[in-house]
């Protein structure tokens, strides 16, 4: 389904692209230009990939949209795009975080206007097309280009520390990623020489190889989740980084890595993902556990909210693991309930941190007083990060607790009290920003403009609209998440033979 | 036809007409929309309940929540003669509340704000009520906990009030912990989440046992324990009661709301709601009685020496609360809602009359400044008077029928702990008659205690004020006429009209122990006001000679047996020094960060060996060659 | 006739005088012209083997490396006197621009 045959994915990985070189055609003084430009570039992306939300064909699960092309024959790979009810909510976040970051950046990015937003319309060009390739190399060349301007992002527009966090960040990326090079390759070769992502998914694999590259894919997405333990790239990169980086960072980025696991690592390797699921259900929950309780003694606002994201992801990586329906369809619509919650936070957080320029905790207090609509959005989102319901983190974390629950009592027991601390330091955090007595910093300071409140709009929709309607999105998933778990679930049952050896060994 | 829809939707579209529109636009107005919202919520009420009356009951979903795999739930409500007595109760007390808030936030400058979360309150409360599953449930009940939070943090430039707003949360949220995993647990069970699918296959699963976290228990009463987690949380009881006497720092309407007649009452509603799983488990049953007792005594002793008038109401609501679970505990659910109806009116009622009483105070809340506030505000004096006689259970106000009837079915039911909640029961009546009218003679009689300029500002309060006050008066003597036990010659009608829901508890005495078990409590409520007579109209200089004999006691009660510090010392400190000083200071610094930050710096290390060799020195290079081609040469003239 | 092994026994003496010189030398420009010798030595051989195969192909050779010589002395002595005009000295073991 081409929608008469336009080329939609294309065009949408490739306008920003377009937009970004005629921004280098313009003049470096005109700013305002720039900005438009990059406004008008992001919002007509925004609207050409709506009709993948009302066009979608709810009732399969194969590949929608696609379009495959020739590329390096030679070697067997191919440019192919296409989305499933996973990745096609993810490509609509990315279009609508782009345009947010467009707007939050209006007035905050000072220097270098130009090659900012050169580097965000990139970055949604790189966005849409990891969440569309369905070529393994194509993959890597999106998830490798995503890398470039984030780096940038946060090393040239980033805070004092920025080029230790941007280094850092790019480090820790870089390593999983390689390390997935290699995997990709070996599973290149083992399919007989394809990229094919879909073509890969249909062959077996032998049990040690698989564990193998589950472990190699693994360190990719693990990185990008971030799961414990090598979450700590995460708090440094968000803190440095200009408020649309943290956005990004927090809304689309960080999904990556569990897209990846949904997208890859399960049905690639499903004898593995089912052996190792004790593996993930325990780093999962201490990441809930562990985020949620660090969060308790920061004094920093960006950080907080960046270990939240550890504690919010690790809930998801839960959700997916749990591998039955309700985790999996509650991991994806929590990654993207996280997108929109967390980022609104950061937004929210940039909108304040313009007018006083600090990010201590211990600098605020009784905002609220001085700013009543700033006030009473930041209220809808940190309801929504503790998971009220009515709000989008509710039907998550209860689909995902269920899940969870349901694979492991102790992983559900253990991640619900992820949410009791949750509503411990969001509150907290809330009452010290906004409550109390007006600290002198914050008295006086002017309320969101319209543009700030237009900003943040789409958030407050999404956050109710999926709390109190969540059909309109889970509906997208069912029948790809059924086809997934089937393909995990009845895998060749290679542990019961795995298992059957051990006991012959033992008698 | 479903106008029933109207009675939560009326509220909710008043709050988002309030939050919207009311910062700018409705400003003083703002209660307008509210309580016409309300009164037409309470109008359609009373069309409802004729309908209940004449045996309708709805039962049916809205529209598809959540579907996920096997997993679907809705939207729904459903209407029967338990959710009738809550939804008068509900919007009875909000409407009143509601006009009462008129007169006593005037000039607020949060008024609109005020309005609309009364309003927003209202509805989640409702949709509460009227869920007909155990999501949508959920999704009130986390509700009116984020109600209550603004609500009590409602002067949220005070600190014990924001703090007080988010321990109320957060405490809350333990329990609803609970009460979560008990939702979770009755899908693995039922595979459904509705409330009539689930009851009708309770008794399927009577017997059955489950491993739960490793141990073998017994699934019903797993459900029904897990449930009460909930309960215990929002209806303030043992160990999680620390949140509800700090949240009066909230507006006295909204105490006298929330904290008194409706959020805090359903955790007993939840309990009544569930009680074909309940009656299933004789342990839970048995929990939740001990748990009740427990704390009604516990939160009564503690009333006998505060000093706060707001903060006695708040235990005496605690305590009162206990009743109702002692109730439920029995196997007596009827006489737990009875309770819990009679309650909400004379409760609301001492929480209003605490607010007038402030409102003339110029907000002084400590009885030892005030006394002899009669002859100033008779209006606030006769109904808090008749408030305390019914919450006393004098003869023939409504506390005395519904606490009456506790007793009776305690002493009377099968309940392996009945007549030892019986007898606790008795001893907190006589409890409670004792600070009810410590309070009211302290306030009400003798000399004025306080500063000059408060004299001279004392008067009573405006008519929006007082009105309520008449009206939740008639109720807090009249609304027990209906369950007036057959004994007295009356019909127990209410006893009656629940029967379908909750069947009919069974009592097993003769009907001169019935009239022992009422003279009993009779003599104790009497004795209670006689004794605050003595103590404080008469011989005034027993209590503080009481106070320093039994000074340990009295520290232990003033200090309320100390459960804050001992949270604070279990729970909060060590987390937060944990995240302090572990996570932060170990786990992440020392030991990850160590790791990541050691593999470049290894690299570094070895490099820097490696870079001796790298002299620069042209001729050592060439050496090198040359020994390196002598080598080939000697490998090769060898082999 | 003197037979080839005196030539190449002259070549194999004078390329290990001019690999000592090499290595042992300080002065970059000694050390130049026992880089001329190591060519020469090898000059010698290849004539030597021309002679006594009978092949011209050897002494083509020979003439090829004595031009690249010439050329490798022109550039080399260009890069001396520009490194002594920075050092002012000719001397090796200063040169240590290359140290890691």
């Amino acid at each position: 389904m081409n929608l008469n045959g336009f080329p939609i994915l294309s065009t949408l990985i490739f306008l920003p692209i377009a937009g970004a070189v005629l921004l280098l055609l313009i003049s470096r003084s005109n700013e305002n230009l720039i900005k438009w430009v990059s406004l008008i570039v992001s919002i007509t992306v925004f609207i050409i990939s709506i009709p993948l939300f009302t066009e979608f064909n709810k009732s399969t699960h194969l590949m929608q949209f696609t379009e495959k092309h020739a590329w390096v024959p030679s070697l067997n790979i191919n440019y192919s795009l296409g989305i499933d009810g996973i990745s096609i909510l993810f490509v609509l976040l990315s279009t609508l975080i782009t345009i947010l970051c467009v707007l939050i950046s209006w007035n905050s990015i000072k220097a270098k206007t130009k090659e900012f937003y050169i580097s965000i319309l990139i970055m949604e060009s790189a966005m849409i097309g990891v969440f569309c390739s369905l070529d393994f190399m194509l993959f890597y060349l999106f998830w490798e280009a995503m890398l470039i301007p984030m780096y940038l992002l946060i090393g040239v527009w980033g805070g004092s520390n920025r080029i230790y966090a941007a280094v850092k960040f790019f480090l820790f990326t870089l390593v999983g990623s390689l390390l997935m090079l290699i995997g990709i390759i070996v599973l290149y070769y083992q399919a007989g020489r394809t990229f094919d992502i879909l073509e890969l998914m249909t062959k077996t694999y032998p049990y040690q190889l698989q564990i193998w590259l589950l472990w190699a894919f693994f360190a990719a997405f693990a990185v990008k989740v971030p799961m414990f333990p090598v979450h700590t790239w995460l708090p440094d990169a968000h803190t440095e980084a200009p408020t649309a980086g943290s956005v990004i960072l927090a809304a689309v980025l960080i999904k990556m890595g569990a897209y990846g696991f949904i997208r890859f690592s399960l049905p690639l390797f499903p004898d593995a993902s089912r052996a190792m699921t004790p593996v993930m259900l325990t780093l999962s929950v201490i990441a809930i556990i562990y985020g949620a309780v660090i969060c308790l003694a920061q004094t920093d606002l960006k950080r907080l909210i960046a270990y939240s994201s550890v504690s919010h992801m690790g809930f998801v990586t839960l959700g997916i693991f749990a591998l039955n329906s309700q985790g999996m369809e509650g991991g994806i619509l929590q990654m993207i309930n996280h997108g929109v919650v967390t980022g609104a936070l950061f937004l929210s957080v940039g909108m304040i941190y313009d007018r006083t320029h600090t990010r201590q905790i211990s600098d605020y207090g009784g905002v609220a007083s001085a700013m009543p609509v700033y006030a009473s959005l930041f209220m809808v989102f940190t309801l929504a990060s503790i998971g009220l319901p009515a709000t989008n983190g509710f039907i998550g974390e209860f689909l995902i607790i269920l899940g969870g629950f349901k694979a492991n009592q102790w992983a559900g027991v253990l991640a619900a009290t992820g949410v009791i601390i949750g509503a411990g330091y969001m509150l907290w955090l809330y009452q010290r920003v906004f409550f109390m007595e007006t600290n002198q910093k914050v008295a006086g300071l002017a309320d969101i403009n319209l543009r700030e409140i237009i900003t943040l709009l789409p958030m407050i929709i999404l956050i109710f609209w999926i709390g109190i309607y969540p059909n309109a999105f889970l509906g997208f998933m069912h029948e790809s998440v059924k086809h997934l778990l089937e393909r995990v679930n009845s895998g060749s049952m290679h542990e019961v033979g795995v298992a059957k050896n051990i006991l012959e060994i033992i008698k | 036809m479903n106008n029933y829809l109207l009675i939560p939707f009326l509220p909710l579209a008043a709050f988002l007409i309030n939050i919207l529109f009311g910062r700018k636009y409705l400003k003083d107005n703002a209660h307008w929309v509210s309580i016409l919202a309300v009164a037409g919520s309470w109008v359609v009420t009373v069309i409802t309940l004729l309908d209940v009356l004449s045996g309708k009951v709805v039962n049916e979903d809205i529209y598809s929540w959540i579907v996920s795999g096997e997993f679907k739930v809705s939207v729904g409500f459903l209407i029967d003669q338990l959710t009738a007595v809550m939804l008068v109760v509900v919007t009875t007390c909000s409407a009143l509340i509601h006009i009462y808030s008129v007169g006593y936030m005037q000039g607020d400058k949060g008024y609109y704000r005020f309005f609309a979360y009364l309003s927003l309150f209202t509805f989640c409360m409702l949709m509460l009520v009227m869920a007909n599953n155990f999501l949508q449930l959920y999704f009130g009940w986390e509700g009116v906990g984020l109600c209550s939070y603004f609500l009590i943090g409602y002067y949220f430039d005070k600190k014990p009030a924001s703090d007080a707003g988010k321990k109320a949360f957060i405490v809350n949220r333990f329990g609803d912990f609970g009460f979560g995993l008990g939702i979770i647990m009755i899908f693995l069970t039922f595979g459904t989440v509705y409330y009539e699918p689930v009851f009708s296959q309770a008794k399927v699963f009577a017997v059955q046992t489950i491993n739960f976290l490793g141990y073998d228990v017994h699934l019903m009463t797993l459900i029904a324990l897990l449930l009460f987690c909930g309960s215990i949380g929002k209806s303030a009881q043992m160990p999680l009661h620390v949140w509800l006497p700090d949240a009066m720092e909230g507006p006295t309407p909204v105490s006298a709301l929330i904290h008194a007649a409706t959020m805090v009452t359903a955790g007993v509603f939840l309990v009544a709601r569930c009680s074909p799983i309940f009656s299933l488990s004789e342990t839970a049953l048995m929990i939740v009685a001990l748990t009740g007792a427990i704390t009604s005594l516990f939160a009564a002793t503690i009333g006998l020496v505060q000093n706060d008038i707001k903060r006695i109401i708040a235990y005496s609501t605690i305590s009162q609360l206990g009743y109702m679970f002692l109730a439920a505990g029995v196997g007596a659910y009827t006489a737990g809602m009875f309770h819990l109806y009679t309650h909400a009116f004379f409760k609301a009622l001492l929480f209003l009359c605490a607010g007038s009483v402030m409102h003339a105070m110029s907000g002084e809340l400590d009885l030892q400044k005030m006394g002899g506030l009669k002859k100033y505000m008779p209006i606030t004096y006769w109904t808090m008077l008749f408030a305390s006689l019914s919450i006393a259970g004098v003869p023939g106000f409504a506390g005395f029928f519904s606490k009456d009837e506790i007793l009776w079915l305690a002493y009377s039911g099968q309940s392996p702990v009945g007549k030892f909640v019986w007898a606790i029961g008795t001893v907190v009546a006589f409890l409670t008659a004792f600070y009810s009218f410590r309070l009211i003679f302290l306030t009400f009689h003798g000399k004025f205690r306080g500063t000059y300029e408060q004299e001279h500002h004392l008067h009573e309060s405006p008519k929006a004020m007082t009105i309520p006050l008449i009206i939740l008066c008639i109720g807090a003597v009249a609304s027990g006429w209906i369950g007036i036990p057959h004994l007295l010659g009356g019909g127990e009608h209410f006893t009656e009209f629940l029967t379908p829901v909750l069947g009919h508890p069974e009592a097993h005495g003769t009907h001169a122990e019935e009239w022992l078990v009422m003279a009993i409590s009779i003599i104790a409520g009497f004795s209670g006001v006689g004794l605050a007579a003595l103590f404080y109209l008469v011989k005034t200089d027993i209590p503080v000679m009481l106070a320093q004999k039994f000074n340990a006691t009295y520290k232990v009660l003033w200090n309320k047996y100390y459960v804050d510090e001992l949270y604070s010392f279990i729970i909060v400190r060590p987390t937060i020094w944990t995240a302090k000083n572990i996570l932060i200071g170990v786990t992440d610094a020392k030991i990850i960060e160590a790791i990541v930050n050691g593999i470049p710096k290894g690299i570094g290390e070895f490099s820097r060996i490696l870079r001796k060799v790298q002299t620069g020195l042209l001729q050592r290079y060439a050496a090198i060659m040359a020994l390196g081609v002598l080598i080939i040469m000697a490998v090769m003239l060898l082999r | 006739m003197v037979p080839l092994n005196w030539y190449l026994m002259l070549s194999a003496v004078v390329f290990m005088i001019g690999v000592f010189g090499f290595l042992t030398r300080r002065n970059i420009i000694i050390m130049f012209m026992s880089i001329e010798l190591l060519l020469n030595a090898v000059n010698i051989s290849l004539v030597a083997f021309s002679h006594y195969l009978q092949d011209m192909r050897g002494q083509i050779l020979a003439v090829f490396i004595i031009t690249v010589a010439a050329a490798e002395a022109a550039i080399g002595l260009a890069i001396i006197i520009a490194l002594f005009r920075n050092k002012d000295t000719v001397h090796a073991d200063e040169m240590s621009e290359m140290k890691g």
